[in-house]
């Protein structure tokens, strides 16, 4: 037993430094996760147990956090789809101006939210040139949750697609090959020879994406309307809460956030590390 | 069943990979293409496995043309240089692949699929392993259950591209053995690519040499090895000793010396290359009275059955033979009754040494100066 911890601390390497790098990472994450965190933990336990409760079940947090988990949802799972797809086509097809998409995919990290909200809802207002075309057809996105869907989808899409294609380049056109020998159509050599190949990696982009999407606030701020119980992210009621100087009311509901994100995070982490182990092996 | 390729031409780009060739492969064969690299063997290969589309030329399965069938319809069983294994899958998922994507109709039952599969781990001796996943498996290990994995769907053709290339010198030696043994139960008709003459040789019933995408001989281990068609079939089957001169009845004049000759169809005063495997190389010291090409003992390689010698011809004059190294293969007791040296001069002897026009044979010594 101690025998084992020792390997398992001192393993020999030629650049070691364990010791230093970790306890570097700890201190750095404390500096700039845990003790900002933390803070928002005690923050909200001034207000104790009871008040704690009801800030944050009433209605109007409820449908809030429900909002933004949902849209984040539905954002992630939309991008988790097309960016992969959008992958595919960078990896797969030579096509005159792939340079050009490839660098296309990260615009959407590089741009201020504020400019994409205000972008997204000129364009999908009802006078707008998407938003006037969809109109005819009864269907209205700035200003309702779908706006919502279509702003997280947007800041979104780089995770997926940046996570997918170094993982779809490597996979060896042999093992295709193999699985059309054996007589896979294309569809079955997708679904069982692909799809279990990227499927840790496009886990991760969908994972980020939908932690990205959970936090975001610029963008969805625009295009939301904002209206209480229909088009109000937490994000958004947070900053409200903020601005009454209700301030552990805020917290309160950032930790209701922290604690929803954290787990659902660390689901789909143990999910990850379960599929990587059967394949990975016990050696 | 009987594969016939014919007229198969390829491309790629300015390079041409195969000219215009044609085969065929008796049912029930294990055959083995063979050649350097860039030969075209694999590109043969995979044309015939649906892989790759010819340029022109057809493939027929068992006299049927089987061009324009798509990979999955030609019941080919295919095993890559590198496994191409499933590795998300365990072993006996990797073999139960081929079986559980076909059409419901055809599909085995559950338990049919368990029986299948287990029949052929324990055909290829590792059913002890399929609940394993291919990344704990070793090389050789792998690559039997790709084997298994081709031959669950039982095809009518097996091809196998340099299926042991990727491994060890003493896996290679045990797995041609069990690939031959495996054939030899099965009977199913086997193409294997190799750039390894001596798994060639060892392995295949019948051997094809191909060379700059153009097939340079066929034939049986035996014929292709004690009769080469060509300089290059002499050259990449295993080492030779080149002689150049000018052929006079039945001899070759080698400077001032004379080369006995095997029987040959060239006419006199013919520039000409004679060609000898070391084996066929006797040595003998120079006594008066003796003959043979004088040359100089620079290593005795005194291991294993027959001790090698490594020679270098002294008081050449043409400037083909000067400095060529000469390789000898003698006898331990031959070795011990000349008392050989290392920096003896001694003389050497060729015996029936098959001369090839110069023309035919300075394509080859390019060949070998590239490679």
């Amino acid at each position: 037993m101690g025998a084992t911890r020792q390997i398992l601390l001192t393993r020999h390497s030629v650049l070691p430094g364990f010791g230093l790098a970790l306890g570097f990472t700890l201190l750095y994450l404390s500096l700039i996760v845990l003790i900002p965190l933390s803070a928002t933990f005690f923050k909200t336990a001034t207000m104790g147990w009871g008040a704690f409760w009801e800030a944050v079940t009433t209605p109007r947090v409820l449908a809030s956090l429900r909002l933004t988990f949902g849209a984040s949802l539905i954002a992630a799972l939309i991008n988790a789809v097309f960016g992969l797809l959008v992958a595919w086509v960078l990896v797969r097809y030579r096509f005159f101006g792939k340079r050009l998409i490839d660098a296309l995919v990260d615009l959407p990290f590089a741009l201020p939210t504020a400019v994409a909200g205000i972008a997204l809802t000129t364009l999908y207002a009802t006078n707008g040139l998407i938003g006037h075309w969809l109109d005819q057809y009864g269907i209205k996105v700035a200003f309702t949750p779908l706006g919502i869907v279509v702003a997280l989808t947007f800041i979104g899409l780089p995770f997926v697609v940046r996570t997918v294609q170094p993982v779809l380049e490597d996979i060896e056109a042999e093992l295709e090959e193999a699985a059309a020998c054996l007589g896979a159509n294309r569809l079955q050599t997708f679904v069982r020879i692909i799809l279990p190949a990227i499927g840790p990696a496009l886990l991760t982009g969908f994972a980020l994406a939908f932690a990205r999407a959970i936090g975001e606030y610029g963008s969805v701020v625009f295009i939301a309307g904002n209206m209480p119980m229909i088009s109000e992210i937490a994000p958004l009621l947070i900053i409200t809460k903020l601005e009454q100087y209700d301030y552990a009311g805020a917290t309160a509901i950032a930790v209701v956030m922290l604690v929803i994100s954290f787990l659902l995070l660390l689901a789909i982490n143990l999910l990850q590390w379960w599929s990587s182990n059967r394949t990975k092996s016990n050696r | 069943m009987s594969i016939e390729v014919s007229n198969i031409s390829k491309h790629f780009g300015s390079f041409t990979a195969l000219d215009n060739i044609s085969l065929e492969f008796p049912s029930g064969e294990l055959v083995a293409l063979l050649g350097p690299s860039g030969c075209g063997k694999t590109t043969l290969l995979r044309i015939i496995a649906g892989l790759e589309q010819a340029d022109s030329g057809k493939v027929l399965f068992h006299g049927e043309d089987a061009s324009r069938r798509h990979v999955r319809e030609r019941q080919v069983g295919f095993v890559f240089q590198h496994y191409a294994l499933f590795r998300h899958m365990s072993v006996f998922e990797n073999i139960a692949f081929g079986l559980r994507v076909k059409p419901r109709k055809e599909r085995p039952s559950e338990a049919e699929i368990q029986r299948r599969v287990h029949e052929l781990l324990n055909l290829v001796q590792l059913d002890w392993l399929h609940d394993r996943y291919p990344a704990q498996l070793s090389g050789g290990q792998r690559q039997r259950i790709a084997l298994a994995r081709a031959l669950a769907v039982e095809p009518q053709v097996l091809l196998l591209d340099e299926p042991f290339g990727a491994l060890d010198a003493k896996v290679r030696k045990d797995l041609r053995r069990w690939l031959r043994r495996l054939h030899d139960e099965l009977h199913v008709t086997s193409l294997f690519v190799t750039h390894d003459q001596e798994e060639a040789l060892e392995v295949a019933d019948r051997v094809v040499l191909m060379n700059h995408g153009r097939i340079e001989q066929i034939g049986t281990p035996g014929e292709v090895y004690d009769h080469p068609a060509s300089p290059f079939v002499y050259g990449f089957l295993g080492s030779v000793n080149l002689f150049h001169g000018r052929v006079h009845g039945d001899h070759l004049q080698v400077d001032d010396h004379v080369l006995a000759l095997d029987q040959h169809t060239l006419s006199a005063d013919t520039q000409a290359v004679a060609y000898a495997r070391p084996h066929e190389v006797d040595v003998v010291r120079p006594e008066p009275g003796a003959t043979g090409i004088p040359v100089v003992i620079r290593r005795i390689l005194a291991f294993g059955g027959a001790v090698r010698l490594e020679l270098e011809r002294t008081g050449a004059e043409s400037k083909e033979n000067a400095g060529t190294p000469i390789e000898a293969e003698i006898g331990r007791d031959r070795l011990r009754e000349l008392g050989l040296a290392e920096g003896d001069q001694v003389l050497i002897q060729p015996r029936g040494a098959r001369v090839f026009p110069v023309s035919t044979a300075a394509t080859n010594q390019a060949e070998k100066a590239a490679a």
